[in-house]
């Protein structure tokens, strides 16, 4: 039965699904076990199901089919107040009629907790936002940024063991987000918390977990650390959805070990590293991320199969260009080339021969 | 001064006012320049703002000017007028004083106003008014000495309540309407007193009033909280539907509604009917629910049940669930959730509907008048007696005007409790 | 009701500023209102050329010092009780109606005796004799049934809801003679306080048991729905609800209190001329007589009484069921118009002070 279950697993979902009107699946089949002290970020785009899984992990909604588990301990049947979880909302949810002291104190008078500890835990907690000057104040009186933050104190206040976060940053602009994303991962790392994350913006995801589960159509696509997800995408989807990416459509001309031969639509034949294909004449797309492309015949690696382009445009920009080329009949292929040495300003009209190494050009499902 | 000023400029460049490009003073040219806006804004308002004039300020005026004024008897009796003038109050009258009331007989036999005057009079002291009428009937025959005469014609002229009632009367100015509409009047000797018991009326019933409005008010908010709040979150396509559901009685005249409710109510009417085919209650134990108190509750309730409803569902809808999510999450039952976080936060719509109605429950009059009997009549139902039954205006002036300074007291303390920028009508 | 009243009087005035040539007429409304428009109105404007409008009020008289204070007199003739039409003409209200333009009796007696006594006053001319009597449902008695007014106020004998109308008129007399006043009495008994206390002791008995009504098509309702058992009403409703809708009510007549309809000109009516042409045609013997085809109101004029024939169903005679058919007549009181001029508003306060205690 528990098939997925891990040993020391904090946070467990065993074969979730979910359906609101019982004939279409916003959560298929969903399994993942996160351990204690992680930061994990769920990562879609809207309707992929991933905020359906975190309003299940509250007790907001029940799940339809399957069992998730805290600690070892089914929840399913647990009312949302009795899960001990913190959680920050999009529009920080601060109670209107509240203080900033009033809003900390909520969750601790419920739980029963005498004034004095009260007390003590509000400040601590406002002190680690910042936001200890401001325990008198109504929300209408702070910030969107301050909000975020006393809505992350509150969150915190009562030291819950797990804290989600439902795009919590959404709202702020992206000077503030950025600092915000910071703050928020070093709170992480200080308190030792585990950490569900969920939110559409991928350099976010990118930047502050320890593994981001990559939500689409009801269905994670991929569950890995950030730098795994960016550099091998497991699948079409995951390689467009995360970063910048060229796709050449083609078909398998060869596999041998390691290493395939797409021919592409109008002939031509590159050098890929196969991840989820076919055998030989199964359709493909291959996708080969910007910055790893290159025109100086010395940077590209030898035996590489090489392509002709026509550079369309050239943008200057600072510590790097970016060229725009027509590449195997497709107008929008990006080559991002770092403002280095020997690098020069292409012309547009300009042909040249570029390549890479078939390690950065992954043939992936066609879609 | 204003050479020195120009003398030393720049001795003083903080008192310097500030000048446009042309050197004309900038808060002048911002004058100007704001008065067009200003005058076209005015222009665009002007409408309503006569409307309002001619059909709010200008009536509630004239109401409250009739609550104090009438000069029915003023206008046309002067040689009495004269006389009450004349002398001192509790003066004896004497024969000038019949000369001058007989000249006013003959005045009042002319101008076929014997009945306005005795109609005034009869307001204070019932049963005069029959005085007027026939002594003015025969007014032409009336000779010196005239108080032998008048009173030969009807004894009720020697009446010294009559004639402390006629000099109040002198005046057409009067706060006795007011005395009248809180029971009280005065008495032959000026005093101020309480109207025998069986004529007492106006404080119950204003006191009632205020009683089962406050009632009426509680019940549409029991009703009509889960209601709006069911409105707020369900899907907008069921909401809409519900709403039309909620909204429907509005569309229907409300004669038809009232109607609608005696079918249901009455005796033989389908409640009770069902009552007893069901076994639940005696054929001869019909319960009374209609043409009394519980009548006017009923009806009155549902009829006014919309306008709590409506300003409750417009607070209630934008509030996001993430704020009873937060609750739930921060470790609130449901119940510690709702009243700790979403109570407070609908209690300016809890505040705008009950203040609503309130008010349009203290002034209604079909609904009882229709289904309330005698137990159930309000103040209002005895204001429109009075204007259209027994034609005493000012007296219904004066009611109406107590009622309007209840409900702007109550306005008022609303203010200071809640604060009127916390009203939110929808 | 009143706010129908209300719009229907707004768009007379309107209706009245487009066409010069349209009489208003204000009346009650209901069967009654039916047997003028018939009688009256049709003949009227086929004769004259000119349209006829008929609104409805619960009691005429109410609005007329409305629209004369307004000055915005919409009505030209208004149909009101003989108390009202003393009332109105005392305030000065209502226009002076010179009672030589009347036409003869059709026996040739001149106007002025041929009116019954009463009839013609300084601004009004009568059109009717109706009456305040009680009336039950045969239907919902198997044994006795009631047949004095006594029975009416005895809940022993006959239990069960009474209907009264909302107001002290009418009322305090019925209470006085079931309490065993003579009907030649009642007004001299009412006329001390005393008797006032005397009366409203005698409502006393049955205040829990009655509901009050207002308008004159209430009562026949409230019998039918099975509300009430008997209820006082005015004659003619019950005879049209009974003869005309088939519902088995029956009048008790012992008690009975007759009163007059008049018609008056409110003071500045638009079309006073032609209002009084109407009052002139609308009284004459023959017009009186035709009325009573339609409900069972006697007519004011002594020579209409042998041109009254059957009801508009061509078999019910109408003698009997007329206020002033002899048998009828047994024990019945003619309403004091001065004694409730005078006292009037005395006495409804005291009503209404009564009413709203509990």
């Amino acid at each position: 039965m528990a098939a997925a279950q891990q040993v020391g697993a904090f946070v467990e979902f065993d074969r979730v699904q979910k359906s609101y009107d019982g004939e279409t699946l916003v959560v298929k089949d969903l399994n993942l076990a996160m351990p204690k002290g992680e930061f994990l970020t769920m990562l879609g785009p809207s309707g992929s199901g991933k905020t359906t899984c975190l309003m299940m992990l509250a007790g907001f909604e029940t799940a339809t089919h399957g069992e998730i588990r805290l600690a070892g301990r089914p929840i399913n049947q647990v009312p949302p107040h009795k899960r001990g979880i913190g959680m920050v909302f999009q529009n920080y949810a601060l109670f209107p009629h509240m203080t900033v002291n009033e809003n900390l104190a909520f969750p601790l008078e419920v739980r029963g907790i005498g004034k004095a500890e009260r007390e003590a835990k509000i400040a601590r907690a406002l002190d680690m936002v910042k936001m200890g000057k401001f325990g008198n104040r109504r929300p209408a009186q702070l910030s969107g940024g301050q909000q975020q933050r006393v809505a992350l104190a509150r969150a915190l206040v009562f030291d819950p063991e797990l804290v989600l976060m439902d795009e919590p940053l959404g709202a702020l602009d992206k000077q503030l987000r950025e600092h915000m994303q910071f703050e928020i991962k070093h709170l992480h790392e200080n308190l030792g918390i585990t950490v569900v994350y969920v939110t559409h913006d991928q350099s976010e995801a990118l930047t502050m977990s320890d593994r981001v589960a990559v939500f689409n159509d009801g269905v994670i696509q991929q569950l890995a650390p950030p730098d795994e997800l960016y550099e091998r995408p497991a699948n079409s989807f995951v390689a467009q959805f995360i970063g910048e990416n060229n796709k050449l459509p083609g078909v398998i001309e060869d596999v041998d070990g390691g290493r395939a031969t797409v021919r592409l639509a109008t002939g031509e034949l590159i050098d890929a590293t196969p991840v989820n294909v076919g055998g030989r004449g199964s359709r493909t797309l291959v996708s080969i991320r910007p910055e790893r492309v290159e025109y100086l015949p010395e940077r590209i690696p030898p035996g590489a199969h090489t392509i002709e382009a026509e550079v369309l445009e050239f943008i200057y920009m600072g510590e790097s260009f970016r060229t725009r080329m027509r590449v195997a009949g497709s107008d929008d292929f990006i080559m991002k080339n770092r403002n280095a040495v020997g690098q020069r300003r292409l012309q547009p009209g300009e042909r040249i021969t570029i390549g890479w190494s078939p390690q950065d050009a992954r043939a992936l499902d066609p879609l | 001064m204003a050479d020195l000023a120009s003398d030393a400029p720049f001795a003083t460049p903080a008192r310097e006012s500030l000048k446009t490009a042309d050197g004309k003073p900038l808060k002048a040219a911002l004058a100007r320049a704001q008065a067009r806006s200003r005058r076209r804004a005015l222009f665009l308002v002007l409408p309503l703002l006569v409307f309002i004039l001619v059909t709010f300020v200008f009536p509630i005026g004239q109401m409250l000017f009739r609550s104090v004024h009438n000069d029915a008897f003023s206008r046309n009796m002067p040689n009495l007028v004269a006389w009450f003038e004349a002398t001192e109050p509790g003066t004896e009258p004497d024969e000038a004083a019949y000369a001058a009331l007989a000249a006013d007989l003959k005045l009042l036999r002319e101008n076929r106003t014997a009945g306005e005057v005795g109609t005034r009079v009869n307001y204070e002291l019932s049963g005069s008014r029959s005085l007027f009428t026939s002594t003015a009937r025969r007014a032409n025959a009336l000779e010196p000495p005239f108080r032998e005469a008048i009173l030969a014609e009807n004894e009720g002229w020697a009446d010294p309540r009559l004639w402390q009632v006629m000099r109040d009367a002198s005046s057409a100015y009067t706060a006795n309407f007011y005395l009248a509409a809180v029971d009280l009047m005065h008495t032959e000797t000026g005093e101020i007193a309480r109207v025998p018991p069986d004529r007492q009326i106006y404080v119950n019933l204003f006191l009632r009033t205020f009683a089962l409005s406050a009632l009426i008010t509680v019940l549409t908010l029991i009703l009509g909280y889960p209601i709006a709040h069911l409105l707020a979150t369900l899907p907008l396509r069921y909401s809409n539907i519900l709403m039309i559901l909620v909204l429907l009685p509005f569309w229907t005249s409300l004669l038809v509604r009232t109607t609608a409710w005696i079918v249901l109510l009455q005796q033989q009417g389908v409640i009770n009917s069902t009552l007893v085919a069901t076994g639940l209650i005696a054929d001869d134990q019909r319960l009374a629910m209609i043409y009394n108190q519980t009548g006017t509750i009923i009806a009155m309730t549902h009829i006014l049940l919309p306008f709590m409803v409506l300003p409750l569902y417009s607070v209630m809808r934008p509030i996001p669930p993430s704020y009873v999510r937060a609750a739930r999450s921060l470790g609130a039952s449901s119940w510690k959730a709702f009243r700790s976080v979403y109570f407070p936060m609908t209690v300016p719509g809890i505040a705008a509907g009950g203040l609503l109605v309130f008010i349009l429950a203290v002034g209604y009059y079909i609904t009882p008048a229709l289904v309330g009997g005698a137990s159930g009549q309000l103040i209002s139902n005895l204001i429109a007696y009075h204007m259209t039954d027994s034609l005493n205006w000012s007296l219904a002036a004066a009611l109406a005007s107590i009622l309007l300074a209840a409900v702007l007291l109550l306005y008022w303390l609303y203010d200071r409790l809640i604060g009127i920028d916390n009203l939110k009508l929808g | 009701m009143r706010k129908t009243l209300i719009l229907s009087t707004a768009l007379l005035g309107l209706a009245t500023a487009a066409s010069a040539q349209t009489l208003t007429v204000m009346s009650w409304g209901g069967a009654y209102g039916e047997s003028q428009v018939e009688a009256y109105n049709k003949p009227f404007a086929a004769e004259k050329g000119v349209t006829v409008n008929m609104v409805d009020a619960d009691n005429p008289a109410t609005p007329i010092k409305a629209m004369v204070e307004a000055g915005n007199v919409s009505v030209d003739v208004a149909d009101v009780e003989l108390s009202d039409a003393v009332r109105l003409c005392d305030e000065g209200l209502i226009e002076p109606i010179d009672h030589s333009k009347l036409p003869p009796g059709a026996d040739g007696t001149p106007a002025e005796e041929d009116f019954i006594d009463g009839a013609l006053t300084d601004c009004a001319v009568a059109n009717i004799v109706w009456s305040t009597i009680y009336a039950y449902d045969k239907s919902k008695f198997s044994g006795e049934v009631p047949t004095t007014i006594a029975d009416f106020f005895d809940l022993e004998k006959f239990p069960g809801k009474r209907g009264l109308r909302k107001g002290a008129k009418a009322n305090l007399e019925l209470a006085l003679m079931a309490d065993g006043v003579p009907a030649a009495e009642v007004y001299d008994v009412l006329a001390t306080p005393e008797g006032v206390d005397r009366a409203f002791a005698k409502l006393d008995t049955i205040k829990d048991q009655v509901v009050w009504w207002e308008a004159g098509a209430q009562p026949p309702q409230l019998l039918a729905d099975g509300e009430v058992v008997m209820t006082t009403a005015y004659n003619g409703r019950i005879f049209a609800a009974a003869t005309a809708e088939g519902k088995p009510f029956e009048i008790v007549w012992d008690g009975q209190i007759m009163d007059l309809d008049l018609f008056v000109i409110p003071k500045g009516a638009p079309n006073k001329e032609l209002a009084m042409e109407y009052i002139a045609f609308a009284t004459d013997s023959q017009r009186l007589a035709d009325q009573a085809k339609w409900i069972s109101y006697g007519p004011a004029r002594k020579s209409s009484a042998p041109l009254v024939g059957l009801y508009k169903d061509g078999k019910t005679e109408m003698g009997p069921h007329m206020p002033t058919a002899p048998e009828n007549m047994k024990n019945a009181v003619l309403n004091d118009f001065e004694f409730w001029a005078d006292n009037g508003v005395e006495l409804e306060e005291r009503f209404n002070a009564w009413l709203a205690a509990n």
